[in-house]
């Protein structure tokens, strides 16, 4: 269907944009600094890589473990949110990051630094995995993802998530207790991101602990960032343009970081929403574009809103 | 319903809510008074659990409400509103409001995910807007509100969850003669439903003209308690707000 290097290309983005999402939960809906998103990608993805390559669990059996372990992580670090707030949070799960990463560096037992390889590909009925039927499950996944956060957002849970990330006092006021709702953030964001860490890895089949640090970390956020933070489809839409970019554009690829910080400051002075996000530039135009359409197409008549 | 004894709060040396005693009669309209600093709001705090009492007691319904977190408290049936507002910014005035009724869902995990966009909760936030004459601007952002309309998104957030006995901290100041007027219309009604009032006021006009009963603090300490009439010629309160010359 694709050569391996779209299907490469397709497969790191449906990743990257699950992670994001899962960044999204935590940051995005509940207002909780997370610089340390690879702690949970990096669950996800070594449980996974041990329970397969260790104790001889298929790729199935071991994904929903991995997404547990991840949320129980998720859990875990949530509840020094429960106590520190805002900037602090965010040194906070920095100090996280390294830790997390300094102890897969240190401990044999996980690879060390080196990592883990020779993780088995995904199978389906018994049958190894071609790159286009990885593919496929790289996509449910991100659809499952998509449908969480959309079924999160519409929720009595969403609402309260972001009660939370409005103002924690007030929420507490009308009677809704702000640390149980972050840490639901923090396992359902963790999840996610887990999930992420799962798909990368069974498709890489090579991880090592720096691919879980504080760099790829930065990098999904800059990916929320940058697409619209608090929203779906920008979490979305940043993580695959960001993934798509280096790969077209081969001076970007060189000055990746280069490129991710401009845009960072460019978008924090400009549009701080992110480029997809409520009442951005770009947004604000779509949805003009659209109302445009639908005027032509129903003869200049504009339907009655419901509310 | 609520009662309040020798309530005690210490912020290092300073003594900002001092031994101070009163009742609260159920479908009351019940003023604090004071000059700046006197410990009104601190007060309130004190009612909602935003901090807890350094020693004393405050009875609501029979429960003893120390050392009890707010959201416990509000479900107590206290709501209350704040002085500097703390609408929820980003959310819409129909969100705040869905916000509200949403706290009798987010008691546990699995109720919490209902889906909210209902019809029957819509109209229960509408419902709620209507009362507070914020139904025309339901789709706004709430930070692009002008504060007159978020002192009522914040009455109408803390309706949602049924309140018994509504705190309002300083609801009038800062809104026009209309809307203040407004506004004092709506705290007959909630008293008419069976609510009860405490609020904090400056504008005496108001506090005489509205309240049942006065309660008057000065540096902590309740100096006065009466009705508004007997409270305006009490020669303590006229010292505390004017200086006497001793």
């Amino acid at each position: 269907m694709f050569d391996d290097y779209t299907v490469t290309i397709l497969i790191m983005m449906a990743v990257w944009s699950i992670v994001t999402l899962g960044l999204n939960v935590i940051t995005g809906f509940a207002g909780q600094f997370n610089l340390g998103i690879g702690v949970y990608m990096g669950t996800g993805a070594y449980v996974s890589a041990m329970l397969t390559t260790q104790a001889g669990f298929g790729f199935w059996s071991a994904m929903p473990l991995a997404i547990v372990a991840a949320a129980m992580m998720g859990a875990l670090t949530g509840l020094p949110a429960l106590r520190v707030r805002e900037d602090s949070l965010a040194v906070l799960t920095i100090g996280l990051v390294f830790v997390f990463e300094s102890l897969l560096v240190y401990l044999p037992y996980f690879g060390g630094p080196v990592g883990i390889s020779r993780i088995p590909r995904a199978t389906f009925a018994g049958v190894p995995l071609t790159n286009n039927g990885y593919l496929v499950i790289a996509l449910l996944a991100l659809a499952a993802a998509i449908g969480i956060c959309w079924y999160v957002k519409r929720s009595w849970l969403g609402l309260a998530l972001e009660s939370v990330r409005e103002d924690e006092h007030a929420t507490s006021v009308i009677g809704i207790y702000p640390a149980r709702f972050k840490l639901y953030a923090f396992t359902i964001g963790a999840a996610l991101a887990g999930l992420g860490g799962v798909i990368y890895t069974h498709f890489i089949r090579f991880i090592s602990p720096y691919d879980f640090g504080f760099m790829p970390s930065i990098y999904v956020l800059v990916m929320l960032v940058f697409g619209g933070i608090g929203t779906i489809r920008g979490a979305v839409f940043g993580a695959c343009l960001l993934t798509m970019l280096p790969e077209l554009i081969r001076f970007v690829q060189d000055y990746r970081n280069l490129m991710y910080g401009c845009v960072l400051v460019l978008l924090m002075l400009y549009q701080p929403r992110g480029l997809l996000g409520s009442d951005s530039f770009v947004w604000l135009q779509l949805l003009r574009a659209k109302n445009s359409l639908r005027l032509f197409f129903t003869n200049g008549r504009s339907y009655a809103q419901n509310s | 319903m609520l009662k309040i004894h020798d309530a005690t709060r210490k912020f290092g040396g300073l003594t900002a809510v001092n031994q101070v005693s009163f009742g609260v009669d159920a479908q009351e309209i019940l003023g604090v008074i004071g000059p700046n600093g006197a410990g009104k709001t601190t007060f309130f705090n004190l009612v909602s659990g935003a901090i807890p009492l350094s020693s004393g007691q405050i009875v609501f319904n029979g429960v003893n409400t120390g050392g009890m977190a707010p959201h416990r408290i509000a479900h107590l049936g206290i709501g209350r509103t704040f002085q500097i507002v703390r609408p929820f910014g980003e959310l819409t005035v129909l969100e705040n409001a869905m916000a509200g009724i949403g706290s009798r869902f987010c008691t546990n995990f699995v109720r919490s995910l209902g889906l909210y966009q209902r019809r029957l909760h819509l109209d229960e936030a509408r419902e709620l807007l209507s009362r507070t004459h914020l139904l025309p601007y339901q789709n706004e952002t709430a930070r692009n509100l002008p504060l007159g309309l978020l002192r009522r998104l914040e009455i109408a957030r803390a309706l949602a969850l049924r309140p018994k006995l509504i705190l309002l901290d300083e609801s009038f100041s800062g809104l026009s003669h209309k809307e203040a007027a407004s506004l004092v219309d709506l705290v007959r009604e909630l008293r008419r439903d069976g609510m009860t009032v405490l609020l904090i006021e400056h504008n005496m006009q108001i506090t005489m003209d509205l309240c049942d009963r006065l309660v008057v603090l000065d540096r902590g300490q309740k100096i006065a308690e009466g009705l508004p009439a007997s409270v305006r010629n009490d020669e303590r309160v006229i010292a505390a707000y004017l200086g006497n010359d001793d």
